[in-house]
């Protein structure tokens, strides 16, 4: 009985544990795989990403210079952040926000990286 | 007479696919057949299609709730066929994170446990404790559930001195709250009702059966393969938790119990842990030859065989989940108890049906 009362009176004055959540978030930790991004400018459409990919959800076209992820099917491994050659990729900690439809990441590269673009050209 | 009654696959206090045909007499169970494979995905036949350093990631998938132990068995498989011997740094912290493993899903257990029995507050209280792990892991590896951090070679993140001060602290939180929540599983009138002298499991019946993790030494078989020394447990001084009654309160004191080990194997790595690389390069591996390696999961023990062939891909991926090796002694619990304690005693296994069924 004792104990239920101080257990009573402690939680009338104690902090709540649970947040309102729309309304409140939390922080995100630094470092947490949150979301995927492209700097599609820096890119050289290697296709490396893709294929190192355990779910197969980039798709990278160097004719129409598009990089496209399927933020549905990735499963924030980090897989191909690891493996990209000149780091354009990179995650950063907000987790991505829920989305009545699912709509593709698409990015369409329209210069490219200057010196490395003509590099592979020659 | 006799009734027959379906538990599962669909059951409120299961979220597993757990399916058993129970046979009635009064509200006596008499006898039980498990029907499995509800949620076969097929996961061993990927190896034909995803190459070697891919696989690790699908492994993790078998199991949510122990995702950083099946990769990490995979993973020894496969240097063990390649014969790499990974940096000491990375053995231990891959031991860290699987340590953290367990006691998320021992607090999760356990939360659910209370679920069974209808005590809900019991069930967010674990589950207010667990968060606290949940966020380790997510400040640390990235994620929160399936973490990814082991790949072929060593570990994919580091810890720095301050993240492992901050862990430290907050296992010193965590031992305040467990002890915190100890009188409620050591006292309580209506956890030692619904569970003392409940689905017993005898030392014999144990062996025999071939039960394995809590299950086995909540039967007072002190058998745990984190003694074998694999990883960096050869560096760490602990003894199996091993209760004596075999019933489902012994298999909750051995889970409960196991929560301070790991704390304890916590502290001891990060006292331990030594400074060096994270990872040894791998290049182009090609495995040839066959391997078999075990480890302790929450659950129990668990087993991979893999076979590589020559090349990127492997031939086959072999894995014995604990569940698999349970399902047997939960048949040897069941007959003689009531069908209102059929749940906890299903519980008290801690079924893992996905992973079972892979
Ligand atoms: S690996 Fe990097 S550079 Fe290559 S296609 Fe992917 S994002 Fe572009
Ligand atoms: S994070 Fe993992 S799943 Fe997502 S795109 Fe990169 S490699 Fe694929």
């Amino acid at each position: 009985m004792f104990d239920m009362t101080r257990t009573i009176i402690a939680n009338f004055f104690s902090k709540a544990h649970t947040r309102l959540y729309p309304l409140q978030t939390r922080e995100p930790f630094p470092n947490v795989r949150g979301n995927l991004f492209n700097n599609i400018e820096e890119c050289i459409l290697c296709g490396m990403c893709q294929k190192r990919c355990p779910s197969q959800c980039i798709t990278v076209d160097k004719e129409s210079q598009t990089w496209q992820v399927d933020p549905y099917a990735c499963v924030y491994c980090g897989v191909c952040v690891e493996h990209c050659p000149v780091h354009c990729l990179f995650m950063e900690s907000p987790y991505r926000k829920p989305a009545a439809e699912k709509v593709m990441n698409r990015l369409v590269q329209v210069q490219g990286p200057a010196k490395k673009t003509k590099g592979a050209a020659q | 007479m006799s009734t027959i009654i379906p538990f599962g696959p669909q059951h409120p206090v299961l979220p597993e696919p757990l399916h058993l045909k129970i046979t009635l007499k009064d509200e006596i169970v008499t006898d039980a057949i498990p029907m499995l494979g509800y949620v076969h995905r097929g996961l061993e036949t990927l190896v034909s299609i995803k190459d070697l350093d891919q696989m690790v990631q699908v492994v993790e998938r078998v199991c949510g709730i122990c995702s950083c132990i099946h990769a990490h068995t995979y993973c020894m498989c496969v240097e063990g066929i390649l014969g790499i011997e990974i940096p000491k740094r990375a053995e231990f912290l891959r031991i860290i994170w699987s340590e953290l493993h367990r006691m998320h899903s021992h607090l999760l257990w356990l939360g659910l446990l209370a679920d069974a029995f209808g005590m809900e507050s019991l069930f967010m209280h674990c589950w207010r404790i667990r968060e606290r792990v949940m966020d380790v892991m997510e400040a640390t590896a990235g994620n929160r559930v399936i973490i990814s951090i082991n790949k072929v070679g060593g570990v994919r993140r580091d810890l720095s001195p301050d993240q492992l001060r901050w862990i430290a602290q907050v296992l010193d939180e965590l031992e305040r709250e467990l002890d915190a929540i100890k009188p409620v599983l050591t006292n309580d009138y209506t956890v030692k009702k619904r569970t003392v002298g409940v689905g017993v499991l005898t030392k014999e019946q144990a062996y025999e059966l071939g039960a394995v993790g809590p299950t086995l030494r909540g039967s007072g078989v002190a058998q745990d393969v984190r003694m074998t020394g694999y990883g960096a447990y050869k560096f760490i001084d602990f003894e199996p938790v091993v209760e004596k009654d075999g019933d489902s309160y012994a298999r909750t004191m051995v889970r409960f119990r196991e929560l301070y080990q790991a704390i304890d194997i916590v502290r001891q790595l990060i006292r331990k842990l030594p400074d060096g690389e994270l990872s040894v390069k791998v290049k182009a591996a090609k495995p040839e030859g066959e391997i078999v390696c075990r480890s302790e999961q929450p659950r129990g023990e668990l087993l991979y065989y893999v076979k590589g062939n020559g090349s990127k891909f492997l031939e086959r991926v072999r894995i014995r989940t604990p569940t698999f090796a349970n399902v047997p002694p939960l048949l040897a619990m069941l007959p003689g108890i009531e069908m209102a304690d059929v749940p906890v005693v299903a519980l008290s296994i801690d079924p893992c049906i996905s992973c079972t069924e892979r």
